[in-house]
């Protein structure tokens, strides 16, 4: 969810460290899963959807960050319903969708870079077992970069395969997007070292 | 000031430079050559991207395969393909990633990373996710960030290859009026007029090495020379 792009402005949520965002998130998903129940699953939706009110973002914006889950959801919830009971079935997709909504307003109310600060900073115990904070931070914020750029990717080959009239070609679409995105993660690792992000 | 002392480069078995000595201090240098003819290695060599197999590149003494960190924070580099150098989410974001290891604070940040993005034209798009801007301005932007670190010379490769002739101009103007060395290899010899060093490179050597009109005269004849009747 950390690829939901930033969205400014001045609520209580935005001015809220990146931290304490984070922890939040971690305690809130904590106790819904320990809670794990139709009841904790509701009590958790409210407060995520006042959360959203308070960091200006309306109800629209709220179902846009969980939308992707939809497939999952129709899947999963008739499975477990099946298997389980409609009560199982409601919290643990609940808990997942409620969760998801809460960790895409971390995300929302937040900057990456603020994010990553975070994330550098409580990793800089492991730097005594060798591990660079700085460049696990630096590894995630390329993740978060090379999702709009593989889309754009898929997105141009599926075109030009359409217009050399290969729509159902399986490789026509894989190749060049394989191809396309070694070039990039190339490209990118240069323009790294010409920025001396490294150095 | 650049010096590169008998420089000679091969990937694998193909040699792309060779016996290359310059000296370049002049303020605007622009480096014309074929697809393939080297310039754009000879470019990477400024700053340590490209280590040369023989030979050596200083800048302003230090040497470029001995230390490449140094070399790098005075001379920044501009590729043709903006999308491949914006690394953060948020223009802003972008920017402020390249002062990440200067050791400022937050308010500094702030201050350069503001200031460069109203001097681009980008002072409106400080949240603005950096991929949906248009070509024009994610070249602007990668300039940006590279230029945000303050170095003492520029180095772009095609910079305006991907963009139409408007976003092609306002890159251009831009890079006119830059106080830094600009060393610039493009196809666009438009962008050359006047500019008082241009270097041709054709088949891993400079071939040419004057001002502009003579520079560029001399490589339309090399590429006259090649085409077929």
């Amino acid at each position: 969810m950390l690829t939901s792009t930033f969205r400014p402005g001045a609520s209580l949520l935005h001015r809220s460290g990146a931290g304490a965002k984070l922890l939040g998130l971690l305690v809130f998903s904590t106790v819904l899963v320990a809670f794990q129940s139709p009841l904790a699953v509701l009590a958790g939706f409210a407060l995520v959807a006042g959360l959203y009110g308070l960091g200006g973002f309306g109800p629209r914006t709220l179902v846009a960050q969980v939308w992707p889950l939809r497939w999952f959801v129709l899947c999963l919830l008739p499975f477990q319903w099946w298997t389980a009971g409609w009560q199982v079935a409601v919290a643990v997709v609940g808990t997942l969708v409620v969760a998801v909504a809460g960790a895409a307003l971390v995300t929302l109310a937040t900057r990456v870079t603020d994010l990553l600060d975070v994330i550098a900073r409580v990793l800089e115990p492991a730097r005594a077992v060798g591990v660079d904070p700085e460049r696990v931070a630096l590894l995630l914020a390329l993740t978060i970069r090379a999702v709009p750029v593989i889309a754009g990717t898929l997105h141009e080959a599926r075109d030009a395969r359409r217009a050399r009239g290969l729509e159902r070609s399986t490789r026509a679409l894989v190749t060049p997007i394989v191809v396309r995105t070694i070039r990039h993660a190339d490209r990118v690792g240069e323009a790294l070292a010409a920025r001396g992000i490294d150095d | 000031m650049i010096q590169i002392q008998g420089v000679s480069h091969r990937y694998g078995d193909r040699e792309v430079l060779s016996g290359v000595d310059l000296s370049l201090g002049e303020d605007r240098i622009g480096v014309v050559g074929a697809n393939g003819s080297g310039k754009s290695t000879l470019a990477r060599l400024l700053n340590g991207l490209v280590v040369p197999t023989t030979g050596r590149v200083l800048v302003d003494g230090m040497d470029t395969a001995r230390d490449g960190a140094g070399v790098r924070r005075k001379v920044g580099f501009v590729f043709s393909d903006p999308d491949a150098q914006i690394v953060m989410p948020t223009v802003a974001e972008d920017v402020a990633f390249s002062l990440r290891r200067h050791g400022l604070g937050k308010a500094e940040v702030a201050d350069r990373v503001g200031g460069i993005l109203a001097r681009f034209g980008l002072g409106g798009h400080l949240d603005h996710p950096a991929h949906l801007l248009s070509s024009g301005q994610k070249q602007l932007l990668a300039l940006a960030s590279v230029l945000v670190t303050e170095p003492e010379i520029l180095v772009c490769d095609e910079p305006t290859t991907l963009l139409d002739l408007r976003n092609s101009r306002q890159v251009a103007d831009l890079l006119e009026g830059l106080t830094q060395q600009v060393i610039m290899v493009t196809h666009d010899l438009d962008l050359l007029a006047g500019w008082a060093r241009v270097l041709v490179v054709n088949e891993g050597q400079v071939v040419q090495d004057g001002p502009a009109e003579q520079s560029i005269g001399r490589y339309k004849a090399l590429m006259g020379a090649g085409r077929p009747c």
